[in-house]
């Protein structure tokens, strides 16, 4: 659905590349969690896949369309809800209004739904909400548009704690076949279950890139293991409760997936995570 | 729900089905709910549902009609019963009998304990029906 090729990118000519030669697949029906450190360019990323920034060299495609033009008929594809942004001080009546138009498969019921879900009311006047509360009547909007992608960064960032749950419900439910969902965190607790595919930003490039199936079929992480369980892990750390581990998978047996800990070992190990997932991009 | 941290989460999702069949939660031939209303009951994402309802298709406890959805087996509750029993017998059993040798236990005291621990269970149950 979304090609990303050969992406290169940088904000200031003589300083190094944020993106050094992307290339990345999305395609319909899963839910992407894009993950990097602080500054990696996730976000930067997010709005080149929506034609809000343009990159220097190399493509990115929506259906064989390239973005940058910014055609109807690929804009009509996309919503993206930024980090931090505003709403109009208009009602969410007028909100829907004004911009459903722009989506063809935007659904009133669904809508309606999602603000039930999220326990919100239709207030008159949307700029006068908390952020958090913006964050739910956006990502209400966002998921009713239908867009065949949808862009989120940081969506549960101001969210308070029913609140993520009821983020993960509407997900769950919003979510369908032909849809694919990026998702850019640092919150992966709030997200763990709820990710088909992990894709780790790192340097300029792509360090992972890959199904979360396929993960737990590689690796096995345990928690509250001793000294001598984790002899032979790829990754560990000391808790009150013993050693949470990364091990290679050798039973076949799969193990809950554990985000925080496979990011950490990607980052401290990029090339034992390059060797143990290659060709992660198909 | 709350996830366990050592069993994969599609088989706890299996496992939290298995249980409400048991209950009859859901009769036997009625129509579980869709996968993508289960995803969002448990919060997990829909294609993690689907391994769950395509593992449980697999031991036979519910079944697919195409178009309309997944329905639990004639036998479910029997078949839940023998699965957990293997899977008892395989996983849990082998660990006991670790601890068994390890700590040097005869198994005549567990024999004789064992005794005594039905004959509390049903003095209990028929106390409590009585």
């Amino acid at each position: 659905m979304l090609q990303i090729e050969n992406l290169e990118f940088s904000y200031h000519k003589k300083k190094s590349l944020i993106f050094d030669g992307i290339n990345l697949s999305i395609h319909p029906g899963a839910v992407y969690g894009l993950l990097g450190k602080n500054g990696i360019g996730k976000s930067t990323l997010l709005y080149m896949m929506s034609g809000l920034m343009f990159p220097h060299k190399g493509s990115i495609r929506l259906d064989g369309v390239e973005v940058r033009r910014r055609l109807p008929e690929t804009l009509e594809k996309i919503f993206l809800v930024p980090e931090e942004f505003d709403l109009p001080s208009i009602s969410v009546d007028a909100y829907v209004r004004r911009n459903s138009v722009f989506y063809p498969h935007f659904d009133r019921r669904q809508f309606d739904q999602y603000l039930t879900d999220f326990e919100l009311e239709k207030t008159k006047n949307l700029a006068k909400t908390s952020m958090g509360q913006k964050k739910k009547y956006l990502v209400s909007f966002a998921l009713a548009t239908n867009t065949p992608l949808l862009l989120m960064d940081e969506p549960t960032n101001g969210m308070d704690i029913p609140s993520k749950s009821q983020f993960r419900k509407v997900i769950a439910s919003g979510m369908n076949e032909q849809k694919s969902i990026i998702i850019s965190t640092h919150q992966v607790r709030d997200l763990e279950n709820m990710i088909d595919r992990i894709v780790i930003l790192e340097g300029g490039r792509l360090l992972l890139d890959v199904d979360t199936d396929t993960v737990t079929s590689q690796l096995q992480f345990v928690k509250g293991a001793t000294e001598a369980d984790t002899a032979e892990a790829l990754y560990k750390v000391s808790t009150i409760a013993g050693y949470s581990a990364i091990l290679p998978n050798e039973t076949g047996n799969e193990s809950p997936l554990d985000i925080e800990m496979l990011f950490n070992y990607a980052i401290e190990k990029p090339e034992e995570i390059l060797r143990t997932f290659a060709n992660p991009v198909k | 729900m709350q996830f366990k941290e050592n069993q994969t989460i599609y088989l706890q999702i299996a496992e939290r089905i298995s249980d409400e069949i048991l209950l009859d939660h859901y009769a036997i031939g009625a129509r579980i709910p869709s996968v993508r209303e289960y995803a969002a009951l448990v919060e997990v994402n829909a294609n993690t549902v689907m391994r769950s309802y395509e593992f449980l298709q697999a031991q036979g406890i519910i079944f697919n009609k195409r178009g309309i959805g997944f329905f639990v087996s004639p036998d479910a509750k029997h078949k839940i019963k023998e699965y957990r029993r293997n899977e008892f017998l395989k996983n849990e059993l082998p660990r006991f009998f670790m601890q068994l040798y390890t700590l040097r236990i005869p198994m005549e005291e567990i024999d004789s304990m064992y005794r005594k621990f039905i004959e509390n269970l049903t003095s209990n149950l028929s106390k409590q029906q009585s």
